[in-house]
């Protein structure tokens, strides 16, 4: 911001900033040029993709009903892989969780690695997770369950974790001014003041599973997937499209019944 | 062991229930917080600790139950030096001082009755915490403490993040009173509390502290408040004791030294 001369002039920037702003401008226009070359679009199949997109809905359409009993199978299945694996997840999540929350662990050694499990929980998809276990324990819902598990234990750590450092010091010094153990101070002053935040990250960390399970199946780890993946080896759209609209209503029913529940509890 | 005996034979005096001697604390080396406090405490009602903000008092009270470890010096306490105790010797002396917060220091989200009842966490064995089993003669207990802290029985059950100020501070001292402790230590219990209920639970700890037999030491900056309802006062500031006795030989020239000044007077 600077005013010349005549204090009435005004401008927002100065000639400089002017110029860097330009230069944002020239190098955003230089940058999508450049890689739109790169990805070498075949213009002629964009054309008619609009062509093709109708023609894939109208081969889903009428839905195969004769497939549901595979669909209905496989996506009980998809709701226990979710659901053990975040029982699973949350079963070795919370001692980790304790381990990493400074006001509980003093020793930096065990919090540096349960953070340290955490960040590598986190920084490797579901799908990755269960290509491994698929290599371990070959196809099947048990690699499902422990890739959803093994992925959702830095999630739920973490922010269980963090849930903990928040809750207040005050209740926690009077239970050990009471002469409270450890444990017993865990259970009632722990405990209480962050039992909502564990529901809504267990609730949350469920919904998010039941959707990432729907995909595990792409990669022989059980679920729906392994329907939707044997439907488009097939070339059979119509039971894509039934599975398709599967998964759209669980996720839609999920996301109902957890955002019920969470608004409940807290 | 020696020094205590000796105390509590002293013909006359009255038993002593805690001795500090030469109590040192250094939260940095070298800037002592607490000057090698030599303090002795019967059995008798009410002590208040005056001074200043700053001056230690928060911190002296904190290293009888250990809350903050002392940097040297000696706690005596039911006939054992408990300055360096640790594990489950500090809890079993622990439960035997209850503790009274400025700020009350409940838990939220448990009702009235789980918050008295935590003041047995001390004794009763995990389980039974974690299942609420609590023994019938507890229950009886906590129900009668919550009656003479003036509550009654209906507030048994109301979430304690549904109380007043005061109300709260009637389930800490209850919480307190339910460790069956042989002292009480009591950190600015009326500071975060309007005039009138600062006098109502005052009056309460002066009166459960004669009815129990048990001896409160309190931490209180209203100077009027320890006058009336301690019958000893420590005067504290930087660290030092400067004035041990009854209330009404407190003079203005001792407040002058334990605060500073006099035009606040």
């Amino acid at each position: 911001m600077t005013t010349r001369g005549d204090p009435k002039i005004w401008l927002r920037f100065t000639p400089a900033e002017r110029i860097g702003r330009s230069m944002v401008y020239i190098i955003a226009a230089i940058a999508v040029v450049w890689s739109a070359r790169t990805i070498e679009i075949i213009p002629e199949f964009l054309y008619d993709a609009p062509q093709q997109t109708a023609d894939l809905f109208q081969r889903m359409w009428p839905f195969d009903i004769k497939y549901w009993p595979f669909v209905w199978k496989t996506l009980v299945e998809t709701f226990h892989i979710a659901t053990l694996g975040t029982i699973l997840a949350i079963m070795m999540a919370l001692p980790l969780a304790f381990l990493a929350a400074r006001n509980f662990t003093s020793n930096a050694m065990l919090r540096w690695t349960a953070q340290f499990i955490f960040v590598s929980s986190r920084s490797v998809n579901s799908l990755i997770w269960a290509l491994l276990f698929v290599a371990i324990f070959g196809p099947g819902a048990v690699a499902g369950v422990l890739s959803i598990a093994v992925r959702s234990i830095g999630f739920v750590g973490k922010l269980f974790g963090e849930a903990l450092e928040e809750a207040q010091a005050g209740p926690i010094e009077a239970l050990t001014a009471t002469g409270a153990s450890k444990p017993a101070i865990l259970i009632k002053g722990y405990w209480p003041q962050t039992e909502p935040a564990f529901w809504s990250i267990a609730l949350l960390r469920w919904d998010i599973n039941i959707r990432e399970s729907a995909v595990l199946g792409l990669v022989g780890a059980g679920g729906i997937g392994v329907a939707l993946d044997a439907a488009l080896n097939n070339l059979y759209w119509d039971q894509v499209g039934l599975i398709l609209a599967t998964i759209l209503a669980v996720v839609v029913i999920t996301e109902i019944v957890t955002s019920s529940i969470r608004s409940r509890i807290i | 062991m020696m020094a205590m005996d000796e105390a509590v034979r002293q013909p006359g005096a009255a038993p002593v229930v805690l001795r500090l001697d030469r109590l040192r604390k250094e939260y940095r080396p070298g800037l002592p917080v607490l000057k090698d406090i030599t303090l002795d405490f019967d059995k008798s009602g009410v002590t208040a600790i005056i001074g200043p903000s700053g001056t230690g008092k928060s911190t002296l009270i904190r290293c009888v139950n250990r809350l903050v470890d002392p940097t040297s010096g000696s706690i005596w306490f039911e006939g054992a030096d408990i300055a360096q105790v640790r594990g489950s010797a500090l809890r079993a002396v622990r439960r035997r001082i209850g503790m009274v917060f400025q700020e009350y220091n409940l838990v939220e989200r448990l009702t009235v009755m789980e918050n008295i009842l935590t003041g047995r966490l001390g004794y009763v064995p995990l389980w039974r915490a974690y299942l609420r089993r609590f023994a019938e003669q507890d229950i009886a207990r906590a129900f009668e403490l919550l009656e003479s802290v003036g509550l009654g029985a209906d507030f048994a059950n109301r979430r304690a993040d549904k109380l007043s100020g005061g109300q709260r501070q009637r389930v800490g001292i209850a919480r307190a009173i339910m460790q069956s402790p042989a002292l009480v230590l009591a950190d600015e219990p009326t500071s975060s509390l309007d005039p009138k209920t600062s006098v109502e639970i005052m009056e309460l700890l002066a009166d459960i502290s004669a009815k129990q037999s048990i001896p409160v030491i309190v931490n209180i900056h209203n100077v009027e408040l320890a006058k009336r309802y301690a019958r000893r006062i420590v005067g504290m500031t930087g660290g030092n004791v400067v004035y041990d006795g009854k209330p009404d030989g407190l003079t203005a020239q001792h407040l002058s030294e334990i605060y500073g000044g006099e035009e606040w007077q």
